[in-house]
């Protein structure tokens, strides 16, 4: 099947339904971990990474538009209402994606992770790049489009966390912990990730992305190469500890951020910056 | 004017379009433009972004409709940006690629199968060259430092459907 307009997408009631779905939730991740990446903005370890993690965030948040401009397209609203107006009980990015980076503000005293985050990147990462290499087969042809040139980029993206992550894993003990208590947290909530929500069978049958056990599958494996490499063994388990953000379910966390993110939009709706 | 005449006036003028970050290399030179149709009174022009999150791009796309407005030829004028074909580094021309180097950036070298690329400097022509950041100071560039020259460089980051 392959549905190469909006027309034709919009047609079968179920299959929009399940589109739109799932480009809320590629759009709604990519946005959330872009904002908080970008808290790091001067915080980072050393400078190199300062000007690689703002060029990685400000490629994900243009990933982000792009999934946004296929939802305008298809009649959901404007993309810049779509990425700031939105309540959080509508919002369906995963829980883990919107936990804050640590204690504090970027504003004053920040005591922020950075085991934390590059496990959080890094996981993010390799799963949105299977996703991705899915979606350049999906039956929406747009989608399939936006994936190709996502892909491109994410290829950097992947090759930056995963020099971090197998540097930290095998450097001394300190780093080692923080990497193995980060990785616990990260998993506990990872499950949100690798959900394709309350649709998932539908999204799949209409061969909008591959499904989510495939998805998973291929995570756990990619993952296990990478942990057996430096001398880690991959977790059994993972869950949604925090709440299905795909049903809608959210943190606190997140009507903070939604708060911060979208002040200037909020002061002016039509303000260019 | 026929048509093909003024299709050709188009294309002249995307030429006097620059990259705002790199102002001595043009939209076309950098392989961004796809298509120019003109009908009638009207002409679209179909853009490649490089990086979707570069904030050039709005600046691009409104030097665009002012370079083809200025040949009062047009009641409607569209830009608009489309993934397909998605642009990859080999769309730069060879103009491009001398332009690029002249304004101090190495232009986007070939990447191998297995993923290695190498640049040499634009400033002396030295091969014995490190890659210090992938990632540069716009979405599109990578840092690098000659050692033949001890000068810092950036180079533009290759990208193609392969990777």
């Amino acid at each position: 099947m392959t549905i190469t307009t909006v027309e034709e997408a919009k047609k079968d009631n179920e299959y929009y339904k399940a589109l739109t779905q799932l480009l809320f939730q590629l759009a709604d991740d990519d946005f959330m971990i872009a904002f908080r990446g970008s808290e790091w903005l001067g915080l980072a370890p050393h400078i190199e990474e300062d000007v690689a993690f703002s060029s990685i965030n400000q490629d994900t948040m243009g990933h982000a538009t792009m999934f946004y401009q296929l939802l305008e397209d298809l009649g959901c609203g404007e993309v810049d209402a779509l990425a700031h107006a939105r309540k959080a009980e509508n919002r369906v990015n995963a829980v883990l994606l919107e936990k804050v980076n640590g204690p504090g503000t970027y504003l004053s005293e920040p005591e922020y992770d950075w085991a934390f985050t590059v496990v959080r990147h890094y996981f993010y990462t390799q799963a949105k790049k299977i996703k991705i290499e899915s979606l350049k087969n999906s039956s929406y042809e747009p989608l399939k489009h936006v994936a190709v040139k996502v892909n491109m980029e994410l290829y950097y993206h992947q090759l930056h966390w995963k020099t971090w992550f197998t540097q930290l894993c095998t450097a001394n003990t300190i780093a080692k912990n923080k990497m193995k208590a980060a990785i616990t947290l990260v998993m506990e909530d990872f499950n949100g990730v690798l959900s394709l929500g309350p649709d998932a069978v539908r999204i799949s049958e209409y061969g909008l992305i591959e499904s989510e056990e495939f998805i998973r599958q291929r995570f756990v494996s990619s993952m296990t190469d990478v942990f057996e490499s430096v001398d880690f063994k991959f977790p059994d388990q993972m869950g949604m500890k925090n709440g299905d953000g795909r049903k809608g379910e959210h943190t606190k966390d997140l009507d903070a951020a939604l708060l911060t993110l979208s002040e200037v939009y909020s002061s002016n709706v039509n303000a260019t910056w | 004017m026929l048509e093909k005449e003024i299709q050709q006036r188009v294309w002249e003028q995307l030429q006097s379009v620059k990259d705002p970050e790199i102002d001595s290399v043009s939209v076309v030179e950098l392989g961004m433009v796809e298509e120019v149709n003109v009908t009638k009174n009207s002409v679209i022009v179909k853009m490649l972004p490089t990086f979707m999150g570069c904030p050039a791009l709005d600046i691009i796309k409104s030097n665009v409709k002012k370079a083809i407005a200025s040949l009062s030829l047009f009641h409607k004028i569209e830009v608009e940006f489309i993934y397909q074909p998605p642009w990859t580094s080999d769309r730069v021309s060879e103009v491009g690629r001398a332009k690029l180097k002249e304004f101090g950036i190495a232009p986007p070298p070939v990447m191998d199968e297995s993923g290695k690329w190498h640049v040499d400097c634009p400033f002396c022509g030295s091969t014995y060259t490190t890659l210090e950041n992938i990632f540069g100071p716009t979405a599109c560039r990578s840092i690098l430092y000659c050692k033949g020259c001890k000068n810092p460089f950036e180079a533009m980051k290759p990208v193609s459907t392969l990777m």
